[in-house]
């Protein structure tokens, strides 16, 4: 088995990607003004449900049930979706799941296919896979689109270009496109991309998309988005494929009743998103004639035997999270390095690698300030603070032993230990006062300490301690 | 493949889980509002598509307005249209046999009705049924023209969920194809298609 490409290959760690994106005034500045709007946005159209609370209780406690009984809804989804017609693979890493596209697409001879933006595709690098083996994919979502033709990475979970601003698709699309727009003007662009793709979707043999959801007793199959590029991708090509992750379950029909509630508000802060298709197994004379479905775990089930962290497995990827992070406002998703940013992608991301000795990975969990404000936004009450500092845990012991923390540790551990050595320490630690400047507060510190105070300030230790002070007063 | 298959239901099995607390069903599953048709006009124009609410008598000559307003002459339409809709200063091609994708391309709209309506959000449902035909039809076509019975208007989601049939193709309309990709402006029409007008029939 190869690396999980969930984190992209050569990928700093956050602290060095994000110093980078600090510094990209123009990124601040079009990641700010996205946020904001669509933080104000999200606000509005949550409140509009007075049983918003309700239902974000029920939504939180479906995903439970989901995942307290996976194997039986699995093998239910499977029983059903074969039932109609549909034919289920299973996937237990990205290496299985591509090769089973890539075999697919090549039984019916495409040498192209057209894609619904999807996360689980993303995830597994299915591009890249199929593109190494004379397979073009062809990414129909307009964000995925102006990523896929600027030859860039995406940066949101929802709006993939969100880093990009007018000018800069302008550019990207005059560069690409056989008929390049005329001007920045976003209409004039969503009309570039539409003539751009049309003569793709009406050929196209086959297709890929993800799934939003899938119901274990009906097999129904459900796909949400905006520009009408998912539906041409689900109804004209002869075959479609559909990756899912196996966690994207839901029992029954009427628990959508609660996700297409949570889901727009929560994402695009709309009411509804424009169109949601939903399919089940094959209908003869109406849409594909053959319709796989490609079950793929690539991590899963080793972050569902997590006990703390596999409240992951809730995310319906709606983004909210990202949108009012603070670290993820300032320094954009690809300081992440993985295909998951943001806070949800600090504590899936690591989990769906499964490698906490990968530096990189590792550091993802620390890309918070702890500030609790994407577990008061998250449709299925993901307590992503809590999963942060499990997790922080987790890399902290997947550590080598001799690094200069672990060091300070078991040398605090001995001072500790002792009263009179902690009390000698503390006479010692007030001696810092020195460094400190006229605000109290300690800017640089020397080595090690400089590591931290590189990003932050330190309140200079007070003259007194309460044991002395107590032993003055009282003793 | 198979191997696949028992290898991942191993995994999860080997998972010590607890059964959780039963699902909250305490939200809203129905929502009462004064005026349903009224708020589902208002929901869906907010989407900037075009609403009018229309009496039985008078649709024929609604859609013929309409259809003469947008200067169409090549309409398609699912075979089971009703002869009164079909307007006549346009050329009708119905769905049967069912046409050429390039034939529904070249058309310059569609017209059908729908399944469900929900009034919070604005939506229309086609479940491929009645009056509505395959889904290619209401997706190629770059006008969108859509009789909608004022009895079909459920208020909430829940409501409308539980009039349709999971085992059909769906699909769930919310004004016209619409985009926010870039600087979250929001644009209509991308792929599907660009001008969604709506005639609501009183009952």
């Amino acid at each position: 088995m190869g690396r999980n490409p969930v984190t992209w290959l050569g990928s700093p760690t956050f602290p060095r990607a994000a110093r980078t994106a600090l510094g990209d005034t123009q990124l601040r500045t079009n990641l700010r003004k996205a946020t904001t709007t669509i933080r104000a946005k999200r606000a509005r159209a949550v409140a509009e449900l007075a049983d918003w609370e309700r239902l974000r209780r029920a939504g939180e406690a479906i995903k439970n049930d989901v995942l307290a009984n996976l194997d039986t809804y699995l093998v239910r989804l499977e029983e059903a979706v074969t039932a109609r017609g549909g034919v289920v693979h299973w996937a237990r890493d990205a290496e299985e799941a591509n090769r089973i596209v890539f075999d697919l697409a090549r039984a019916k001879g495409a040498d192209e296919v057209v894609k619904v933006k999807s996360m689980a595709t993303a995830e597994i690098g299915l591009n890249e896979y199929l593109r190494a083996r004379g397979v073009r994919p062809v990414e129909t979502d307009l964000a995925e689109l102006i990523v896929q033709l600027g030859n860039d990475r995406p940066s949101h979970i929802l709006v993939p270009a969100i880093h990009r601003n007018r000018s800069e698709i302008k550019e990207i699309f005059s560069r690409a496109m056989a008929e390049p727009p005329d001007s920045d003007d976003p209409r004039v662009l969503a009309e570039a991309a539409r003539r751009h793709l049309r003569r793709r979707f009406l050929s196209a043999k086959v297709a890929v998309s993800g799934a939003n959801f899938a119901v274990a007793d009906t097999g129904s199959v459900v796909v949400v988005e905006s520009e009408g590029n998912g539906r041409m991708c689900l109804t004209l090509p002869e075959t479609l494929i559909t990756v899912m992750g196996i966690e994207k379950l839901v029992p029954t029909w009427r628990d959508l009743e609660v996700f297409l509630q949570l889901l727009p508000r929560s994402s695009t802060a709309e009411r509804m998103n424009p169109y949601t298709s939903v399919w089940t197994g094959v209908t003869p004379g109406d849409g594909p004639g053959e319709f796989h479905l490609v079950l793929l775990d690539n991590g899963r089930t080793a972050t569902l035997a997590d006990e703390v962290g596999r409240q992951a497995l809730r995310c319906i990827r709606c983004s909210a999270c990202l949108n009012v992070c603070p670290v993820y406002e300032r320094t954009g998703g690809q300081a992440y390095g993985s295909v998951y940013p943001g806070p949800i992608g600090a504590i899936l991301a690591p989990q769906l690698a499964g490698d906490m000795t990968d530096k990189q990975a590792a550091s993802l969990p620390y890309a918070s300030s702890l500030c609790g404000a994407c577990y008061e936004v998250c449709p299925v009450r993901i307590n992503i603070p809590e999963a942060l500092t499990h997790l922080r845990a987790r890399a902290v012991e997947a550590r080598p032993k001799h690094t200069a923390e672990a060091l300070a540790m078991s040398s605090a551990g001995w001072v500790f230990r002792d009263p009179r050595r902690y009390e000698a320490a503390q006479r010692a630690g007030s001696l810092s006062r020195f460094l400190a400047g006229s605000d109290g507060t300690i800017k640089r510190l020397p080595w090690p300490g400089s590591k931290w105070t590189s990003t932050r300030d330190v309140p200079a230790v007070p003259k007194e301690s309460f044991r002395m002070w107590w032993r003055r007063n009282r003793g | 493949m198979d191997s696949a298959r028992s290898d991942i239901l191993a995994r999860i099995r080997a998972v010590p889980r607890r059964q959780p607390a039963p699902v909250p069903r305490d939200y809203d599953t129905a929502r009462s509002v004064e005026d349903p048709v009224g708020l589902f006009v208002e929901r869906v124009e907010d989407y900037r598509a075009v609403v009018r609410r229309v009496s039985e008598d008078e649709l024929p000559q609604r859609i013929g307005d309409c259809l003469a307003r947008r200067g169409v002459s090549n309409m398609v339409a699912p075979p089971d249209l009703p002869e009164s809709w079909r307007w006549a200063g346009t050329r009708w091609s119905l769905d049967e046999p069912p046409l050429s994708l390039s034939e529904v391309d070249s058309a310059d709209g569609v017209l059908t009705g729908a399944a469900v309506a929900i009034a919070e959000t604005g939506t229309i449902v086609l479940d491929a049924g009645a009056r509505q035909g395959r889904r290619m039809l209401t997706l190629v076509p770059d006008y969108h023209l859509c009789v909608v019975r004022a009895d079909q208007i459920e208020v909430s989601v829940p409501e409308a969920l539980r009039r349709l049939d999971p085992t059909r193709p769906l699909t769930f309309v919310s004004g016209p194809s619409a985009t926010s990709d870039i600087e979250l402006d929001r644009v209509e029409g991308v792929h599907g298609p660009r001008t969604l007008e709506v005639l609501v029939v009183d009952i």
